[in-house]
């Protein structure tokens, strides 16, 4: 063991939650000017729109519980919640769908059990659950990438004030097919008879807009990696996901190709980053422990797999997220380490013979 | 072997008996104050649905079929139930006097726990087979036993959070299992039966 060397004064700043909060914001602005570049203003200004909600739901709750407002609100965790929300939802989604679900998200999975920290199930994964059985139209038309509307040479997307308007007024701009259409999942999981290959020669999306997505993952990646780097999140969590489901994707993708998808486009397409990076590792609603950590990242990545292969919805980290939030306490009481000097727990049923 | 695999996957997540069907909330609610009463109780509720719905299966095909009394099914599966139920309650308080105790009341309960009826009606209208009907029941009771102990470890945890007062006890365990519910309904269409 190699020792380090520091000068003194040996002094560690106090992390708190605004600054993990705060840090996860910032890790998370690639992955939005991305997502802007590559589908549009749409958003952008649902981004805004939902962080503006999330944080008046927030400031009326706490007034409600007569709690001190500016100590609650200056977490950020309000905002953090609108903005993952924000990104989750289909670009040109109506005002009123992220009213419902940012309502969701934070009065009803985060402030009926007491605010930050005591929250079950991850707030934003609640509500876009909620969000994709109650309105499933809304929440599986999608935005095109702009490499596929027109020529690809341009920057083409539907122009700001068309896109606020579509929002708030639901005023639809003339040329509104053409900036609308399936993502990657949706076309793989409705491909009908096709073969995968028939599928990425096939369908425009595949064959000219995925690399909007690959972009998009990586962005996400790299703010991951930043928050790792700050220490903010261990590697655990993102690291099982990402190795589960592409481990079990090669498997299946090995045994027979034509019926499933290759690994890396599970690892790319959809929302799998996103999750495994900044939803999944939510500290409060994921498994405490390290070793409970990886056992609930296998869960997620498995789950992922199964419902987007054999499910009947195309992406599925929102419900892997949240079927292991629910698991995430008894992980919890099986995975808890053994401290020093003492004998491992012993749990289970203690009424036997 | 895959047809009964199939029937696991659909008793067990896609058409759970707690949380998609809506079956069997009472001891869902009563017993999931502690993780080690929910497990008893799983453990319990296992052995009486898989047991039950095979009695009522063999009730139903070799004694109603043959003399047109269908009818009467309800009633005989109560009996059937009620029965079996009788029967763990001897066997639990002779092997395991402690789990009897902790278990208490819920124990002569599970006769009105209305999963073992549920279960016992779904299976001949839905399965047909010997075999079948015992993978339903074991399958129901795994899925029971699923939602119950993971519900229970999630409310030790509520139970000291800083909930709003007008939420607290089973109001927001109400909310909680509509919440598991929700994440259920992702497993909706892996399996069809």
């Amino acid at each position: 063991m190699a020792l380090i060397h520091t000068s003194s004064p040996h002094l560690h700043k106090a992390v708190n939650a605004t600054d993990v909060m705060r840090l996860v914001v910032l890790a998370t602005l690639p992955g939005l000017a991305a997502m802007t570049f590559f589908f549009g203003w749409g958003t952008l200004i649902n981004v805004i729109w939902a962080c503006l909600l999330a944080v008046g739901f927030e400031a009326i709750i706490i007034k409600m519980r007569k709690r001190p407002l500016g100590f609650y609100l200056k977490d950020y965790s309000a905002l953090v919640t609108g903005l993952l929300l924000g990104l989750a939802l289909p670009p040109f989604a109506p005002w009123w769908v992220m009213v419902v679900g940012v309502f969701v998200a934070i009065v009803i999975a985060k402030h009926l059990y007491g605010g930050l920290g005591q929250n079950p199930f991850n707030p934003a994964m609640v509500a876009y659950a909620l969000l994709l059985i109650s309105f499933p139209v809304v929440m599986t038309s999608w935005t095109q990438p702009f490499l596929m509307v027109d020529d690809g040479q341009s920057w083409n997307v539907m122009g700001f004030i068309d896109t606020f308007k579509l929002i708030f007024a639901g005023i639809e701009p003339p040329m509104i097919d053409s900036f609308s259409g399936a993502t990657p999942l949706d076309a793989m999981r409705h491909r009908g008879g096709q073969t995968t290959e028939e599928v990425w020669a096939n369908v425009p999306v595949l064959a000219q807009g995925m690399g909007a997505w690959h972009a998009v993952s990586a962005a996400y990646f790299m703010g991951g990696v930043f928050l790792i780097y700050r220490k903010v999140l261990t590697v655990h969590t993102p690291l099982a996901i990402l190795a589960t489901l592409g481990g079990v994707a090669s498997i299946f993708y090995a045994i027979d190709p034509y019926q499933f998808a290759d690994p890396f486009f599970h690892l790319t397409a959809g929302a799998t980053m996103l999750g495994a990076f900044f939803i999944a590792t939510d500290p409060v609603t994921s498994a405490t422990s390290n070793k409970g950590k990886v056992v609930y990242g296998i869960g997620i990545g498995l789950l992922i797999f199964v419902i987007r292969d054999w499910g009947g919805y195309p992406d599925a980290v929102a419900f892997a997220v949240l079927l292991m939030n629910l698991s995430a306490p008894f992980i919890d009481q099986y995975t808890q380490p053994r401290s020093y000097g003492h004998a491992k727990a012993k749990r289970g049923m203690k009424g036997g013979a | 072997m895959t047809d009964y695999l199939l029937i696991v996957i659909s008793t067990v997540l896609v058409n759970n008996f707690v949380l998609v069907q809506f079956l069997g909330l009472c001891p869902f609610m009563g017993v999931s104050n502690k993780l080690e009463t929910a497990m008893g109780m799983s453990l319990a509720t296992t052995f009486v649905l898989t047991l039950s719905s095979v009695c009522s299966y063999l009730a139903f095909t070799y004694l109603l079929q043959p003399l047109d009394l269908e009818f009467l099914q309800t009633i005989t599966f109560i009996l059937v139930i009620a029965v079996v139920v009788q029967f763990t309650e001897m066997v639990v308080r002779k092997t395991s006097p402690l789990l009897y105790k902790v278990l208490g009341i819920f124990l002569p309960l599970i006769t009105t726990n209305c999963a073992v009826l549920g279960v016992a009606l779904l299976n001949i209208k839905k399965v047909n087979g010997f075999i079948d009907s015992i993978v339903y029941g074991f399958g129901a009771a795994v899925g029971f036993s699923l939602a119950l102990i993971l519900f229970s470890a999630m409310r030790e945890r509520i139970a000291v959070a800083d909930v709003p007062v007008p939420f607290q006890g089973a109001a927001i365990g109400m909310v909680t299992a509509g919440l598991m519910s929700l994440a259920f309904m992702g497993f909706t269409g892996l399996v069809q039966i």
